[in-house]
């Protein structure tokens, strides 16, 4: 694997291969001495052109724990605020001998651009209103932490579908690992091409949930609302949009006693979700974030470890 | 276990691998290697023996070893060592020279290692790499009072200044031949067999 782009490029082994390598890596944050040596001498560098909490302190942590040197880069304070281009930032930055590059953007699609301008690693970390990865991945290692094997579990994924880069990436990799999806959005928020993913839509939360439309369900996933990629009135009011489609402590009981409740971050409460579920025993919120940190080493060490050359054709498995 | 000891297990239908030790043997020599082990470690103290030592398995044949001489010290001495595992893929100084590995799993022992005898066990000893790497892996563990090396074969050609403190059995070989070890616990039954190998790139580090 030479670049983590989209969530549709791993296929079943790969993405087994690393949520069992995360088990592995989740137990040192127990640890008194949070250090591993793997990636001793690697340098990686988070570029951010787009804000970010979880996600780029996540990974810098997952490549100092891995030993990595590892070094942040985002829009505000770099040249970029000065007008230079994507390119030129990216070249710049690769050519001082980085061996991997974390970047973020807020246009769908440049992270794969800029893939191809660089020789290093490139790890997509969340491209506009297209993908982020890694944010599928550590779902899903929260939702085997809780549910076991996902083969033929149902998954909801609920809200703003439209934005949301974490959907498409969940649609494509719960789909690689056998689960159902069901997306549950208002019409207005379902995007345009939704037929041709690999899951089932519902404009209908509440039958949705009780399973009277797709079948019973094993865990429901909260997305927010991305008011910043929003230029018109996708609803009409946030009351509305609360009343149909947020998570209250009602539909918390229509849920299966086994299905936990998953949400991205950042959670607008009392829209998308309650405080009664985003507190309650169902959500696995906090879990997540733990999550990423295992994840994206996980993700680096199988980018970065082992020969070079190795990581253009299959890599070695046994 | 022993009832079957000189059946043929399905590994030696390889005309180029010899057994070098067979069930029996492997039983006969873990006990040995329990005694040793109680001897070695026994510390007198005001309230009798003490055993402040724990067994430290390494992936994959080391864990399964590990419990063995646990379940085998617990009959002789009547003392329950805690046993953990740990993996040192990370560790390995030759990460970057194949493909990507996959991880094993670490346990820490009941109580940790801070303070106490850590005896490493693994299957076979060869270049002394993978005890190098074990010994930084346990570092990361905590600070052991001492450790110590033991396995179930010694096949020589040591790399690195690194000696066992317990030996199951030398066996003088060639570095073109692999020592392919087999426990019940992994590959259904116990043995040792040396194979002539020259092209077979997974040798035991």
């Amino acid at each position: 694997m030479k670049h983590l782009l989209s969530a549709g490029d791993l296929d079943r082994d790969e993405a087994l291969a690393i949520l069992d390598t995360a088990t592995q890596m989740h137990a040192i944050q127990t640890r008194e001495v949070k250090k591993l040596p793997p990636l001793r001498g690697r340098t990686i560098v988070n570029l951010f052109f787009e804000d970010s909490t979880r996600t780029r302190s996540s990974f810098e942590i997952a490549g100092k724990w891995l030993s990595a040197d590892v070094i942040n880069v985002s829009a505000k304070g770099s040249s970029v605020s000065k007008g230079e281009s994507l390119r030129d930032t990216v070249l710049t930055v690769a050519a001082m001998g980085v061996d991997a590059l974390v970047v973020r953007h807020h246009a769908s699609g440049a992270v794969q651009q800029l893939a191809g301008w660089v020789d290093c690693h490139v790890v997509n970390a969340g491209d506009g209103t297209h993908e982020h990865p890694t944010q599928a991945l550590l779902d899903a290692y929260t939702l085997r932490s809780r549910l076991g094997d996902l083969a033929d579990r149902h998954v909801v994924i609920v809200g703003d579908v439209t934005h949301s880069r974490v959907a498409r990436s969940n649609v494509l990799l719960l789909n690689t690992l056998g689960a159902r999806v069901t997306l549950v959005a208002p019409p207005t928020l379902m995007p345009s091409g939704v037929a041709s993913w690999p899951c089932t839509t519902s404009w209908d939360l509440d039958a949705t949930l009780s399973g009277k439309e797709h079948g019973d369900v094993d865990a429901v996933m909260m997305l927010r609302v991305q008011r910043e990629r929003m230029s018109g009135g996708y609803f009409p009011t946030e009351r509305e949009y609360a009343i149909g489609y947020g998570l209250s402590p009602r539909r918390l009981d229509l849920l299966a006693e086994h299905a936990p409740v998953l949400h991205p971050g950042p959670m607008n409460r009392g829209l998308e979700i309650s405080s009664a579920a985003a507190d309650g025993l169902r959500s696995m919120v906090l879990d997540q974030v733990q999550a990423g940190v295992a994840v994206r080493m996980a993700v680096l060490y199988r980018l970065l470890s082992g020969a070079a050359d190795s990581s253009t054709g299959s890599e070695v498995t046994v | 276990m022993t009832s079957h000891a000189r059946t043929p297990v399905s590994g030696s239908s390889d005309p180029t691998a010899a057994t070098v030790l067979a069930a029996a043997d492997v039983a006969r020599i873990v006990d040995r290697m329990a005694h040793q082990i109680i001897e070695n470690i026994a510390r007198p103290t005001a309230a009798g023996g003490s055993f402040e030592a724990v067994l430290l398995g390494i992936p994959t044949r080391g864990v399964p070893l590990a419990h063995r001489l646990a379940s085998r010290i617990a009959v002789f001495a009547d003392v329950h060592l805690p046993v953990g595992s740990l993996d040192i893929t990370l560790y390995r100084d030759d990460l970057r020279l194949r493909g990507v590995r996959p991880l094993g799993e670490t346990i820490e022992p009941e109580g940790g290692v801070t303070g106490k005898t850590v005896i490493l066990v693994d299957d076979v000893f060869y270049s002394g790499r993978s005890t190098r790497a074990a010994l930084d892996a346990v570092a990361d563990l905590g600070r052991p009072r001492a450790v110590q090396l033991a396995v179930l074969v010694d096949r020589g050609h040591r790399e690195l200044p690194i000696r066992a403190d317990y030996v199951g059995k030398n066996i003088p070989t060639s570095p073109s031949q692999r020592v392919r070890v087999s426990l019940a616990e992994t590959d259904g039954s116990d043995s040792v067999h040396l194979v002539e190998a020259a092209t077979t790139e997974e040798g035991e580090l």
